[in-house]
């Protein structure tokens, strides 16, 4: 626990603890008061107090779109909250060369690919992309770093077999569309596949992506995860740390 | 009148090059054709269903064709010598051949001239129904009318043909213009076309000819309602490119998008398959009246937009090309662009303009297809909702022909049913607020947009000479297009592609060829 962290708090509007939120739904009824009714219940069951139904209309025939406030009556105890995360604390692109040259002595090897059936290449692309995202060059520009990005769509088992080629100190593993949990089946099979082979603990495996989470991807048996918004410094940083740590 | 100052020099020579770059590919696939194109035949000339394996009729044939080395000479060929020894239909050689009963030698010897005679009578009954799809769609736009430029455009994705009806229904009482389903992830790569109706896909649905059948019933339904034609778009893309397209146009659809480049370098599919393929599926949407959307958007979603924005003038110049060599008018060819530039940047808005406003210029009279904010939009639906309305005012402020809504909800799901009604409100709030200021506009001869917009076409210029001197496939396998390598013999689907024998007879392309006035 941090030293003066808040016990107890709650959503902030205008006025301390005055619990305000809004939420918005559609609800597959038609337009009418007894639709709005049904959306305040909804809110009453949220264990919201002081609903109000601001706005209602009607998407379809038996469609209607609400936006709602209301207030939440219970509080959090902030202090008592722990999260996993990984150590944000990353090095920049000159330092992560610096320190792989200096204590590492080889240039180190990254695998990436979007795997399964995900055609969408934009994040392993923002990560690895010789021109990178947002004014941060991307893995393939590191000098230290062999970065081979295996693009969209490519089976656990190629992807296991690339790296194995080229022996790989990192894999990354990008999923964009997580629709029915498809991201999960497929992130499971190449942890499974990768323990049958033995490889697990000789190849540091980080997955990433819009829905993905350091939690979700511990709880699946990754040594990271990354969010949206990660930058490809954050993640070279990882990989370099743990390297050293082994 | 002319809104920006233009270099025409430079817009006649891109055009130029962009021709000679088509002509060079074009020498190419005349001597070619592939197992899909095989297949679009086979199920033009009435060929449908699959075997008890699931397998398509139209698949095991041309496969079977192949395994017996025949298949060079194109697969009509074949079809109709069993049809005329054994006095069965189409339908019945296919499922007749699965079960190994065409003993091929002995329909060896039936008169090519009797051959032709049939293909051609074949070939005239297959292409009628796209012709009459065609006619009807023209007598409803006729009877009901269709909506004001820019179309609205709206995706269904949930992977579930009778929910997408749902929501399409929806969108469409909610203004929509274009329903666009999008295909599960990963269809691009099978290299045949699923079958029957279906309720599981990953982030969109399976496109198969009964679920085309199944929304355009419903588009017609709700067109009918709002008394306005409501148009249907899906993929005519990937190794199933020419396939898709016939049944698009059998099923009626209006809207597809179809790439000449965009397989090759997102989807890693062959270079010959994908160029072979495209100038087929286009004569096929020419012959349908759909109008085609290109990819151009794509380059942008990895690459910067302000970098690489002359690579999609130069694509759009290419697929201009190739699209007139399939005898595609200009008022189909849906030529794409986007909306990507970084938010954070200083006067973005004004490159964004520069960059519609030229492409509107240069290809005047195709109904360009303007793609939505994707790789900057975030969790923050609030943002995003702004974003997206800036992308309206651009559209509206540069005429373009086909909007492709922006959801707020962008980086974080498919859309739910209130996400595209607000897409909606906030485009048809800009198209009536703004609706002629277009007509308003000239640019300062050497502002900043002006200036932006020339210097974009002369970039686009010089990579276009550049790939002109290399020729189109030496220029993708050297990286020129989104900085992707890829070689003439590589990715998926080369195993398809087959020189032509000098007998091989294909009555389709011949008739689409003579129908659309194009050589070869």
């Amino acid at each position: 626990m941090m030293p003066n962290e808040p016990i107890n708090i709650k959503p902030y509007g205008d006025t301390m603890n005055d619990g305000a939120v809004q939420i918005s739904f559609t609800l597959p009824v038609p337009i009418g008061e007894k639709a709005k009714e049904a959306a305040k219940q909804i809110g009453m069951k949220l264990g919201l107090e002081e609903v109000m139904v601001y706005h209602m209309e009607g998407l379809d025939e038996d469609f209607t779109f609400f936006v709602l406030y209301g207030k939440v009556p219970f509080t959090i105890d902030y202090s008592s909250i722990t999260v996993p995360a990984i150590n944000k604390q990353s090095m920049d692109f000159y330092k992560i060369n610096q320190v792989i040259k200096e204590q590492i002595n080889r240039k180190i090897v990254v695998v990436g690919a979007c795997t399964g059936t995900d055609a969408h290449t934009v994040g392993i692309d923002a990560i690895m992309n010789m021109k990178g995202y947002d004014g941060e060059y991307g893995l393939e520009r590191y000098p230290e770093i062999e970065a081979y990005n295996l693009g969209s769509q490519v089976k656990n088992e190629d992807l296991l077999e690339k790296a194995v080629e080229l022996n790989a100190d990192a894999i990354l593993v990008s999923q964009v569309v997580t629709q029915k949990g498809i991201h999960l089946a497929n992130l499971t099979e190449l942890v499974e596949m990768m323990e049958a082979a033995n490889l697990r603990r000789k190849i540091l495996l980080i997955c990433g992506g819009p829905r993905i989470s350091h939690e979700l991807a511990s709880e699946l048996g990754y040594d990271a995860g990354f969010g949206p918004g990660t930058k490809a410094s954050e993640v070279a940083s990882f990989i370099v740390e743990k390297i050293i740590q082994r | 009148m002319a809104k920006l100052h233009l270099n025409e020099e430079l817009i006649e020579k891109s055009r130029l090059s962009a021709n000679k770059i088509a002509d060079q590919v074009f020498d190419f696939i005349q001597d070619r054709s592939t197992v899909s194109i095989e297949r679009t035949v086979l199920r033009l000339s009435g060929i449908d269903g699959v075997n008890s394996d699931g397998v398509p009729y139209a698949n095991s044939l041309v496969d079977l064709l192949q395994k017996k080395g025949l298949l060079a000479e194109g697969a009509i060929p074949w079809l109709i010598k069993a049809m005329i020894t054994y006095g069965i239909s189409p339908q019945e050689v296919a499922e007749l051949a699965e079960m190994d009963k065409i003993n091929w030698d002995d329909v060896r010897s039936v008169p090519m001239d009797e051959v032709k005679k049939e293909g051609n009578l074949l070939a005239e009954k297959g292409l009628n129904i796209l012709m009459k799809q065609r006619q009807s769609r023209e007598a409803l736009i006729t009877k009901m009318g269709e909506g004001s430029k820019p179309f609205l455009y709206v995706i269904v994705a949930t992977g579930d043909i009778y929910e997408d009806v749902i929501q399409a229904k929806a969108a469409v009482r909610q203004g929509a213009d274009i329903i666009a389903v999008i295909r599960t992830t990963g269809q691009s790569l099978l290299d045949y076309v699923p079958y029957g109706a279906t309720r599981e896909g990953y982030g969109g649905t399976y496109a198969t000819q009964e679920n085309f059948k199944i929304m355009r019933a419903a588009l017609d339904e709700v067109s009918n309602e709002v008394n306005r034609y409501v148009s249907l778009c899906n993929y005519s893309s990937g190794l199933c490119m020419p396939e898709i397209a016939a049944i698009g146009g059998m099923e009626r659809l209006d809207v597809m998008l179809n790439d000449a480049l965009y397989g090759i370098l997102f989807r890693d599919i062959n270079m010959q398959r994908t160029l072979i393929d495209q100038a087929f599926s286009r004569m096929l949407i020419s012959l349908s009246g759909i109008i085609i959307n290109t990819g151009e958007d794509n380059y942008l979603t990895t690459a910067d937009a302000v970098e690489e924005a002359h690579t999609v003038l130069a694509s759009q110049f290419i697929n201009e090309q190739f699209a007139i060599k399939a005898g595609l008018p200009h008022e189909q060819m849906g030529l794409g662009h986007a909306f990507e530039i970084n938010p954070k940047l200083e006067n973005g808005f004004l490159l964004e303009l520069a960059q519609a406003q030229l492409a509107r210029q240069i290809f005047p009279r195709a109904p360009l297809k303007y793609m939505p904010p994707t790789k900057y939009m975030t969790g923050n639906i609030f943002m995003g909702y702004i974003q997206n309305a800036l992308f309206n005012v651009a559209g509206v402020m540069t005429n373009q022909g086909i909007q492709l809504l922006g959801m707020m909800t962008e980086a974080m799901h498919t859309p739910h049913m209130q996400d595209r009604k607000l897409a909606l409100d906030n485009a048809k709030y800009i198209k009536n607020n703004m609706k002629d200021l277009h007509e308003e506009i000239e640019f300062v001869p050497n502002g900043l947009i002006a200036k932006r917009a020339n210097e974009v076409l002369e970039k686009a210029s010089m990579m276009l000479k550049e790939i002109e001197d290399l020729g189109l496939f030496e220029a993708i396998s050297a990286g020129r297009f989104a900085n992707v390598k890829r070689s003439f013999y590589g990715g998926k689907g080369l195993e398809g592609v087959f020189l032509k024998e000098k007998n091989y007879f294909n009555p389709f392309e011949l008739l689409m060829k003579k129908e659309l006035g194009i050589g070869g």
